[in-house]
């Protein structure tokens, strides 16, 4: 085989897989070229990857809970509620670490509660979290009723959504520590690519071809050496999307090299095979509810560091777009599929998307209709895929 | 005398990895009941589902002519507007929906845009009448048994105009007399002109049924019998299996058993849902290194006796006591279940037994995949080392064991299901129906398996089977099940299939 048709037949065995990273790459594309390089410009990506932290976040959570069949429904409301107690105790002086742990922690239990009414009650989760939805939407305008918005003084708190990781001190006029940083990002992408390729040859498993595999890793590492490039020579990598990349990846691992990932997708596979087999399956419910819960806590903090403030519409639709990011991923809702660093990806699209119009001008009710159809796109595309190839 | 109503000349097939088809020739007179044998993954489900365009024209190679005429079939519907009608092993009704509904459910009698009730229950009683009157049609199709939702499934294909009935191992998840039953039905329609085509492990009623048989063996067909020559079950299994299997049970030696490991007392379970016991009052035991067989017919409380003792997935309220390995239990979980060295395979390895998307590995780790954790992370190396054994020991037939077991042969589903609970070493393994849609060739394999795991590893067995052969042929000791209630107990010795049955049907 030369190498073109090599290619070609990679491709189209793996559409489902490289489609999305090929419709973002599109989406790029076409903001740079309307916006005239304004779009990719290091500043612009740094304000992006700002903004999709907060859904991100969500996204990476809604993967697994709708990996298990269920929906969170409540995760906007939620997440605007923590803010605004989050807001109220650090005006009040409380110190900044309790403050978080506190909001973590309430996280985890409103999780926990909507798990609970699902797994223990039996409530469908449509259900059960559309109720949290209303309920912490009332809280929130109660909580803020008597102030409005509540400012923020606390610099270290405002920082999460607004600051950068400090460099280490050199003359150049990039952020060092970012570059090494992504470095070691792509050291690390490599040797894990590596040695998943070479225990595959060990088993006779198939694998890409030399060749591929070289143009595959350059490739990758390209893209992701550039991202960190471009950072380094703006203010560097931000704690949004630190915090951001670290979720992910603790994630990505919980899901494809732990014994609770295999568990949590095999529930959503065959929950009565699954249950036949050993696996508690209203722990893994509430676990995935509670996860849910504590990284709508997180989301909750970025979003309201990031406006220095906690008001009465926080988190508004948070949660129809990380499930639309998720979706956007290719998760689907028969169960059972659906990776973390998919709906990280998913939610980049989206967030590209919003982002790169508001850059042309585009007004808020066509930017809505643009998203939904964008939705719907990447559905159908997933659904033919996945029919093809089977 | 030849006028075929089907032939199918040259078909080939291959999925990654695997040529499914090779050259298949495939010839059907009008009006003959023809079966199609082979061994699991010989490609038998894979031809008909090319024949009923499940696999499109394109999908494949080879030519397909019915009724003379060629036919280029781009979906089930294609298949079915001519004639040809496929009765799937997974049946494809609606369980919430009445018998009358079901049957005419996707082509509903209307007049004008709504649909005519009445004139579609008279017309239900009117296929009914050809084979089964005494069924009521306006029960729900989850009422009733799988021997009678069968009858509604071709009761539906008869409302298309079947000219041409597939019957992909109908008889696999039926007792003997809805079997019977069942192959009544389908030599009655013969009478009425209709051709039928049946996929079947069971040999015997092959035999019993059979105008023609065509034998396939890895995607090839390696014979094509007819009744006027006779048949013999074995010189089909010769053709099988490409050797001659000599018995259908293994021998074995003589067998010394270990203390009683389990024992039930006065155990009863109570359905909350369907608000009556399922189990009723059963004492039972299990010695070491000894295989219980547990007769009964289906719908007796075999398995919700199983599932009472396995953690109680489904929720009864659990009386009573059981000992298990000099301990006390009642189980809230099947894991509590498992972690003490119980393991129960399930009867329904679709449904409840695999989880189809996974691939082969996956499902056989899945019941212990603690044991292959590593610090924080399942081992995988070891995990593809252990998988691989059990692939080599129980002769899974894949490609990889990275294939999803969806797209393995039922046979081969059932043997991943099998070695899931090997993965777990259990002291007590329940068996529910482990021979079910399997090929006389892998029948033996298990058995000889069986035999293995209670001389040699000291294990204990439960096998829960409709199969009278089977339980006669490899329990040392037998429990009759009847009504939800332990009915009879009878040594190897004594039992017969004429007593079990009695025993089956004492109320
Ligand atoms: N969708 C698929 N993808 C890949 N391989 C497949 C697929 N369907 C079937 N196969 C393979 O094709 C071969 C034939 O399978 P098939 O289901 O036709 O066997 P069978 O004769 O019906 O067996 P059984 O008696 O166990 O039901 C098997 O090796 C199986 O693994
Ligand atoms: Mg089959």
């Amino acid at each position: 085989m030369n190498f073109i048709q090599e290619l070609g037949v990679l491709l189209k065995k793996n559409i489902r897989e490289y489609g999305m990273y090929i419709a973002l790459a599109f989406i790029m594309i076409i903001f740079t070229i309307l916006t005239k390089g304004l779009f990719l410009s290091a500043r612009n990506i740094s304000n992006l990857f700002n903004q999709m932290g907060y859904i991100a976040v969500l996204a990476v959570g809604m993967t697994l809970v709708i990996v298990i069949r269920h929906i969170d429904l409540s995760v906007g409301s939620v997440a605007g509620f923590l803010g605004a107690i989050a807001a109220a105790l650090l005006r009040n002086n409380f110190p900044l670490i309790p403050t978080i742990l506190i909001i973590a922690g309430l996280g985890i239990l409103i999780g926990l509660g909507n798990g609970f009414l699902i797994a223990n009650v039996g409530l469908p989760a449509f259900v059960a979290t559309l109720a949290g939805m209303m309920i912490f939407r009332g809280a929130l305008l109660v909580f803020t009723q008597g102030t409005g918005t509540i400012i923020i003084m606390n610099d270290t708190f405002n920082a999460i959504g607004n600051g950068y990781i400090p460099d280490i001190p050199n003359n150049t006029n990039y952020h060092l520590l970012t570059i090494i940083i992504g470095l070691v990002a792509v050291a690390f992408y490599i040797m894990s690519d590596v040695r998943t390729r070479n225990n595959k040859l060990k088993y006779n498993f198939e694998v890409l071809s030399m060749r591929m595999f070289v143009l595959k890793e350059i490739f990758i590492s390209a893209i992701i050496f550039y991202i960190f490039w471009t950072l380094a020579s703006y203010n560097g990598i931000s704690w949004t999307f630190a915090i951001t990349l670290i979720i992910t990846l603790i994630y990505h691992l919980l899901t494809t090299r732990t014994a609770l990932g295999r568990h949590i997708y095999a529930v959503g596979g065959n929950p009565d095979a699954a249950q036949l087999s050993g696996i508690d399956v209203k722990k893994i419910t509430l676990f995935v509810f509670g996860s849910m819960g504590l990284l709508t806590a997180i989301s909750g903090i970025l979003y309201t560091s990031r406006l220095q403030s906690a008001t009465p519409d926080a988190g508004n639709l948070f949660e129809l777009d990380s499930i639309a990011a998720a979706y956007v991923g290719g998760v689907s809702a028969a169960g059972g599929v659906g990776k973390v660093i998919n709906s990280l990806i998913g939610a980049l699209v989206m967030a590209s998307l919003i982002n790169g119009m508001n850059l042309v001008g585009v007004g808020i009710s066509l930017q809505y209709i643009i998203r939904g159809a964008v939705l719907i796109a990447a559905v159908v595309f997933d659904i033919k895929t996945r029919s093809s190839a089977k | 005398m030849s006028d075929y109503i089907l032939e199918m000349k040259d078909i080939t097939k291959d999925f990654p990895g695997v040529r499914a088809l090779d050259k298949v020739n495939l010839k059907v007179r009008r009006g003959e009941i023809h079966c199609l044998v082979g061994e699991n993954g010989s490609g038998k489900s894979t031809l008909m589902k090319i024949l009923s365009g499940f696999y499109p024209h394109g999908d494949f190679e080879g030519e397909i002519i019915f009724e003379g005429k060629p036919q280029k079939f781009r979906s089930i519907h294609d298949s079915e507007r001519v004639g040809i009608v496929t009765i799937y092993q997974e049946l494809a009704l609606i369980p919430e929906l009445t018998v009358y509904e079901n049957i005419f459910l996707g082509h509903e009698i209307k007049s004008g845009r709504l649909i005519d009730w009445n004139k579609t229950i008279a017309m239900a009683k009117q296929v009914l009448e050809k084979v089964k009157p005494d069924l009521d049609t306006s029960r729900k199709v989850k009422e009733l048994g799988v021997g009678h939702q069968q009858i509604v499934e071709i009761a539906k294909a008869l409302t298309k105009n079947v000219k041409l009935l597939i019957l992909d191992e109908p008889t696999s998840s039926l007792n003997e007399g809805d079997s019977e039953n069942l192959l009544k039905i389908i030599k009655d329609l013969k009478k009425q002109g209709i051709t039928s085509i049946l996929i079947s492990h069971k040999l015997k009623e092959v035999v019993e049924v059979a105008d023609s048989i065509t034998i396939l063996r890895d995607g090839k067909m390696v014979a094509n019998l007819n009744k006027e020559d006779g048949f013999s079950e074995n010189e089909i299994i010769k053709y099988m299996v490409g050797r001659e299997i000599e018995d259908i049970y293994p021998k074995r030696k003589k067998r010394e058993f270990g203390e009683k490991i389990f024992d039930l007392k006065n155990w009863k379970a109570y359905d909350k849902t369907l608000g009556r016991y399922v189990v009723k009052n059963a004492n039972m035991y299990v010695k070491k290194g000894e295989i219980v067989g547990v007769a009964g017919l289906m719908g007796a409380g075999r398995t919700e006796l199983a599932l009472s003792l396995f953690g109680n997935p489904k929720n009864y309220a659990v009386e009573g006591e059981m000992y298990f390995d000099g301990k006390k239990f009642r189980f809230k979980h099947p894991g509590e279940a498992i972690k003490a060295g119980l393991a129960y395979l399930s009867e329904d390895r679709k449904g409840t037994g695999l989880i189809l998307d996974f691939d082969v590995k996956t499902n056989i780790t899945i019941t212990g995949l603690r044991q292959l954790v590593r610090g924080f992370f399942i081992n995988e190396n070891e995990e593809i080392v252990l998988a691989e054994q059990f692939k080599d020991s129980l002769k899974i037939k894949t490609p990889s064991i990275e294939q999803k077991v969806l797209n393995l042969s039922g046979g081969n589903q059932q043997k991943v299901s099998i070695a899931k609970w090997l993965f777990v070493k259990p002291k007590l393994l329940i068996l529910d129906e482990p021979t079910r849609g399997i090929d006389v060739g892998a029948k033996y394999e298990i058995y000889t398996l069986m035999n293995k795991l209670v001389e040699e590893d000291g294990m204990s067995i439960i096998m829960v089977s409709s199969e009278l052969p089977e339980i006669l042929g490899m329990s040392d000791r037998i429990y009759v099940v009847s009504g939800g209630r332990i009915s009879g107990e009878l040594s190897r010795e004594e039992a017969t299939q004429e007593k079990i049955m009695t025993m089956a049907v004492d109320y």
